[in-house]
């Protein structure tokens, strides 16, 4: 018991937390704006792994931190492009056009890294974000190691939470968004032209997806290895509906997943060989079925949702 | 411009479809070698001799098929159904870890006439009992099953990391995560000797024309395509839905168990981590490739393997890296989609 | 001093191979009701689809308060004035009234939508022409009635000059129709033009200054309303004789289905509130109502397709518990569906596997399904039931609505079913079809088929039934004799009349 509640104090946990949060919050932000306009996005996956490629190889090759995250921001976007052009021009299923950008995004990024990057013993490295001194903050005793030795992209993420719950619920735009999600020939009775409307929303949030994929080359952690994702984009998506597409819950729900996979990473040390590790790492998946199972019923799903939508069809 | 629904397909079109796809990401794919730097059309050559240019390429390609034409199948049963089994890569391995553990620890002794259709069903029901929990999920809580079984994959491929590193673990491998490797008498007959390809491949084959049978012949194949195509249309006209789907499962996620329990019993006899390139990512593609078609599977999943074995060995010769095959199988997939679309609708001005 | 605010000038649209509009030119006059009339398929929808700009039109042009509208931009025509009420709303019911009032109302890049400015406005906008509403609530939430309330309030809120209905009554009640006019009558008199689209000869005479009469895409006729006559109308909207089959007198027979205090609960809502009915060999019951009162979930349950929750049946005199569509089918009882497209066939597949589906065991030996067996019973159908525009092996897609319908009643009847559940056989086909269909269903009758009819159609109702009971709130009327009313009373009845009006006669006895 007490092994526990040391770990629970401990300030390292909740660095921890925080640290492991940001990529879901990146991601689970992107996903959600796309949905809330009616586009289901499983390109996720793969434009993560795509964002923590060029971002990371655009550092390594001499750009700076900040370059490097906007490269991949920009890699997303073009990604949301193509998934934009089969989902809402062409009106596919956005089930399987989104299972074929990840397959297409994720093979695409190691392909390039190995062209790019000559084979080593040891993944080349980068020198990644470092964390953000803020005075007075910083110093405090533990709350400053808890809380504020996190990197910048940390701040941004959660700053963007509350950014775009804002400007969803309380801008025209937002409104746009979410009445052409919820019915879109409504929206284009209004004069919001709900193409337009698709195609920003998906654009932008796989830019925010791709942002979220090169947290983790860039400041989790310093070197790109295939793979890294590790299911980061399915999970954001379970965590869109446990959050009932709403921003705030969503970064909510991004924490308290980082905090059960920040747990059990510590709690691993603590028990050590008794249990096999990968029941440690099956819990993130499990909880978002268990999250997914929960909240399933009782969400408000934007009513058109995964309906592709023609001028003129009913 | 708009798009207008046809009102008849063409078939000469419907035959094309997958044709003109292959051909389009095969020319995208030429222009990602280039970027390589390799010559394209010697790349295109030795991809080919690559796959079919000695016996041994040959056989080599039509191994890698076997778990591709049962994994494509997984997909185009739950597909037509509208059923979204993204799961085929976990079920494969919860197949081939079944297939292990019930060969070294219960139908050890068996003879091979028998213990290898055990085993055959054995890897079926694991992948079938993998995907009944999706499914129960969707009809009990409404949960979309594409996220869920996409996460299970995850949990699928720790819980057999977890086997093979502790109670399946095999105590002669130097401690290397692997598990105990199947009975002798479980392993697949060759088809040709002193090669990789095994007898999987001709249950492949039998398998999708069975699939096909069933399909255009039975009720359940009627029913199943009425459910997909307008659940509520199938339901008033007294199709259990329920009943069907959970029937359109148990062969779906059997189909994917049983790809996983060839390629333990053809190829490796024992599992690891590595026992998939992502034959359960890559069913999807040839499932749609072949536009849900159970006989076109076969051709989509060949086309496939030679995409991988080829690449492979260009790729040795060659600085373009293998991934190449992966890029051009996924690249298939979305010009697929590109391409029935146009099938389906005209561009009018 | 009359200002005209619309013109509409030799306008035309084609689909494919039909015209769906011809050259049609139209005015309207500033504080003006005109009605739009024509039969499905007229061309209505068409011509004002294109003045909201979700069609362009392939020749003429359109003008707003003397100036060009530019075709094809729903925006420009809600700036022009134009606000359009459209039959299936286009509301967001995850939202609150005010949202879906506001949502394109402000600039897009406008940093803050002012939403305390909106709600007083929408609340003056409601106070003015008497349309309460209550904008925080969410939408999914409203009535239908509330909900054509918030559709109309979103129009006046985008200052809308001229208001066009599109079947405005399509989902209301009498009560909430009477209402809805006498404000669009008040909207007028404050200036505001109005264009409303029916079928409906009554509403049209009550209401309309100017009526429109549309047919086959062409303006047929224009007549101001005083001086015309339904009958006029009627003539020019159908353009020949109507020729509806005559019901001939029938003696019933024996009692084949009685439903006892039958309640059913579906998703935690009560939709049939203990009703009682029967229903004789050989007799038509019609069942009126307006829909979403029940008369679905009246379909489902006789069709196998839900469980009540209490309640007494019989099926030809023995008690029968909850039964499935295959025991249902089994039974002899044949179902027309309400939504043809939806739940009768599957548009993908083959119009004999839509044939064989719901008894698909007849067609099906040790597991396979007998092709050849199924083929021939399509053709038959086909045949037997003069289907047009396909073979057994086409898609059924391609069948036009009608061709469709007969084909759903020809699986049905074909094998002479002792009970045919029919939900809106006739809606939303061509004046030919509909003949046909009755015809079908009095030939039934006369054969001994019991016929449950399910129906908006009151014409449709007093055509065909031999006895007739309303639907309201998932309750059902004590059943009435066609030759004993007429369609005032129905009226009423469809209203939830009918209690109080026992109450009032047993008050004057």
């Amino acid at each position: 018991m007490s092994a526990l509640w040391d770990i629970l104090a401990s300030a390292g946990l909740w660095a921890a937390v925080l640290r492991i949060a940001t990529p879901l919050i990146f991601a689970t932000l992107g996903a959600l704006l796309c949905e809330r306009a009616g586009v289901l996005n499983l390109g996720i996956e793969g434009i993560m792994t795509f964002g923590a490629m060029i971002g990371w190889f655009a550092v390594w090759n001499g750009a700076d931190l900040w370059t490097g995250l906007f490269v991949a921001c920009l890699s997303g976007m073009v990604f949301g492009l193509l998934h934009a052009g089969l989902t809402v021009t062409l009106g596919l299923s956005q089930h399987v056009s989104g299972l074929g950008v990840t397959l297409f995004a994720s093979s695409f990024s190691y392909y390039l890294f190995r062209l790019l990057v000559p084979v080593e013993g040891t993944p080349p490295k980068i020198i990644p974000f470092q964390p953000l001194h803020i005075p007075g903050l910083s110093d405090l005793p533990w709350l400053g190691q808890a809380l504020f030795t996190q990197t910048a992209p940390t701040w941004v993420a959660i700053v963007l939470a509350i950014v775009m719950a804002l400007a969803l619920f309380r801008t025209p735009l937002g409104l746009a968004i979410r009445m052409t999600g919820e019915n879109p020939h409504a929206a284009e009775a209004q004069g919001i032209n709900p193409m337009v409307m698709r195609y920003g929303a998906v654009i932008f949030g796989s830019g925010l997806m791709a942002a979220g994929g090169a947290f983790l080359t860039l400041s989790a952690f310093d070197s790109f290895i295939p793979t890294m994702i590790q299911g980061r984009g399915w999970i954001g998506i379970a965590l869109v509906v446990f959050a009932s597409w709403r921003p705030g819950r969503a970064l909510a729900g991004a924490l308290l997943f980082a905090f059960f996979d920040a747990f059990q990473l510590r709690l691993q040390t603590v028990i050590g060989g008794a249990v096999p590790y990968q029941l440690f790492l099956m819990t993130p998946f499990i909880l978002s079925i268990l999250a997914l199972a929960l909240m399933a019923r009782r969400a408000r799903v934007p009513q058109a949702l995964m309906q592709p939508y023609r001028r003129g069809e009913r | 411009m708009r798009f207008e629904r046809r009102e008849q397909i063409p078939p000469a079109l419907a035959l094309l479809t997958p044709l003109i796809a292959v051909a389009v990401s095969l020319a995208l794919a030429g222009g990602l070698i280039a970027l390589a730097g390799a010559p394209v059309l010697t790349a295109f050559g030795k991809i080919l001799t690559g796959a079919f240019g000695s016996k041994l390429a040959a056989t080599e390609t039509l191994a890698r098929a076997a778990p591709l034409i049962l994994t494509g199948l997984a997909a185009a049963v739950a597909f037509r159904a509208r059923l979204w089994n993204i799961g085929a890569e976990g079920q494969l391995y919860l197949g081939a870890i079944a297939v292990a553990a019930a060969s070294a620890h219960l139908f050890g002794g068996l003879p091979g006439v028998v213990q290898i259709p055990l085993l055959f069903l054995t890897g079926a029901l694991a992948g079938m009992v993998l995907l009944l929990i999706p499914l129960w999920l969707r009809l009990r809580f409404q949960v979309d099953e594409v996220v869920t079984t996409l996460l299970l994959n995850f949990v699928a491929l720790l819980f057999v990391s977890m086997l093979i590193d502790t109670v399946l673990k095999d105590p002669l491998a130097f401690g290397w995560p692997q598990s105990v490797p199947v009975a002798p008498e479980a392993e697949l007959p060759k088809i040709i000797p002193r090669s990789r390809l095994h007898i999987g491949l001709l249950v492949a084959v039998a398998v999708a024309f069975v699939v096909h049978f069933i399909q255009a012949r039975t009720a359940f194949g009627l029913q199943s395509r009425a459910a997909g195509l307008n659940p509520s249309g199938a339901a008033f006209a007294g199709v259990p839905l329920g009943r069907t789907l959970v029937l359109v499962a148990m062969l779906s996620g059997g189909l994917a168990g049983l790809a996983g329990a060839v390629e333990v019993m053809g190829i490796t006899s024992y599992v690891t981590t590595e026992l998939s390139p992502g034959y359960g990512y890559s069913g999807i593609v040839v499932a749609m490739l072949a536009g849900l078609n159970p006989l076109g599977v076969v051709l989509a999943a060949l086309f496939t393997a030679v995409m991988f074995v080829g690449a492979d060995a260009m790729s040795r010769s060659l600085a373009v890296p293998s991934y190449i095959a992966d890029v051009t199988v996924a690249l298939s997939l979305l010009c697929m989609l590109v391409a029935i679309f146009f099938t389906q609708y005209r561009i009018r001005r | 001093m009359s200002e005209t605010v619309l013109d509409i000038s030799q306008v035309s649209k084609r689909f494919g191979a039909t015209l769906a509009n011809d050259a049609i030119s139209l005015s309207l006059e500033r504080g003006e009701i005109i009605a739009l009339l024509g039969e499905n398929g007229a061309g209505k929808t068409t011509l004002m689809s294109m003045l909201f700009g979700h069609y362009t039109p392939d020749s003429g042009h359109i003008s707003v308060m003397g100036r060009l509208l530019p075709p094809g931009r729903p925006r420009a025509a809600i700036r022009a004035g134009i606000g359009m009420v459209h039959q299936h709303f286009s509301l967001a019911p995850n939202l609150s009234v005010l949202e879906n009032v506001m949502t394109g109302t402000e600039s897009l890049w406008r940093p803050w939508s002012d939403k305390a400015k909106a709600r007083a406005r929408l609340m003056e906008i409601s106070a003015r022409f008497g349309l309460k509403v209550v904008p925080e609530a969410r939408l999914g939430d409203l009535s239908v009635g509330e909900q054509q309330r918030v559709e109309i309030l979103k129009a006046l809120y985008n200052d809308a000059k001229i208001l066009v209905l599109d079947e405005p009554t399509a989902v209301l009640t009498n009560l909430e129709a009477e209402h809805m006019f006498a404000t669009l009558k008040d909207m007028a008199r404050q200036g505001l033009s109005i264009i409303f689209i029916s079928h409906k000869l009554d509403e049209v005479m009550n209401t309309a200054d100017r009526v429109v009469v549309l047919r086959g895409g062409r303006v047929v006729a224009e007549r101001r309303a005083m001086e015309t006559s339904k009958a006029e109308l009627a003539g020019l909207m159908v353009g020949r004789a109507v020729t509806r089959p005559l019901r001939e007198a029938a003696t019933p027979g024996v009692v084949v289905l009685e439903a006892k205090a039958v309640t059913l609960r579906e998703a935690g809502v009560e939709r049939l509130k203990a009703v009682d009915f029967h229903l004789r060999e050989g007799e038509v019951l019609g069942i009126i109502g307006v829909s979403g009162n029940g008369q679905a979930s009246l379909a489902r349950l006789v069709g196998g397709l839900a469980r009540r929750s209490a309640g007494e049946m019989t099926l030809f005199g023995r008690p029968i518990g909850d039964m499935s569509v295959r025991e249902v089918v089994e039974a002899g009882i044949g179902r027309i569906p309400e939504d043809r497209t939806h739940d009768g066939v599957i548009g993908e597949m083959a119009i004999w596997e839509n044939a064989v589906l719901e008894r698909l065991p007849e067609f099906t030996r040790r597991g396979l399904v007998d092709r050849k067996a199924g083929m021939d019973f399509a053709r038959r159908i086909i045949d037997g039931f003069d289907v047009r525009g396909g073979t057994p092996a086409s898609r059924i897609r391609l069948l036009s609505g009608g061709n469709m319908q007969k084909l759903i009643l020809g699986r049905n009847l074909i094998e002479h079913p002792k009970i045919l559940i029919a939900a809106q056989p006739a809606r939303g086909l061509d004046e030919g079809a509909v003949a046909a269909v009755h015809a079908r269903i009095l030939e039934a009758r006369r054969a001994g088929t019991a016929v449950l009819l399910i129906s908006e159609d009151l014409d449709e109702v007093m055509a065909l039934a031999d006895r007739i009971q309303a639907i309201v709130g998932g309750r059902l009327s004590p059943p009435v004799s066609p030759e004993r009313v007429d369609a005032r009373h129905l009226g009423l009845m469809m209203a939830g009349e009918w209690a109080r009006e026992r109450e009032g006669a047993a008050n004057a006895v």
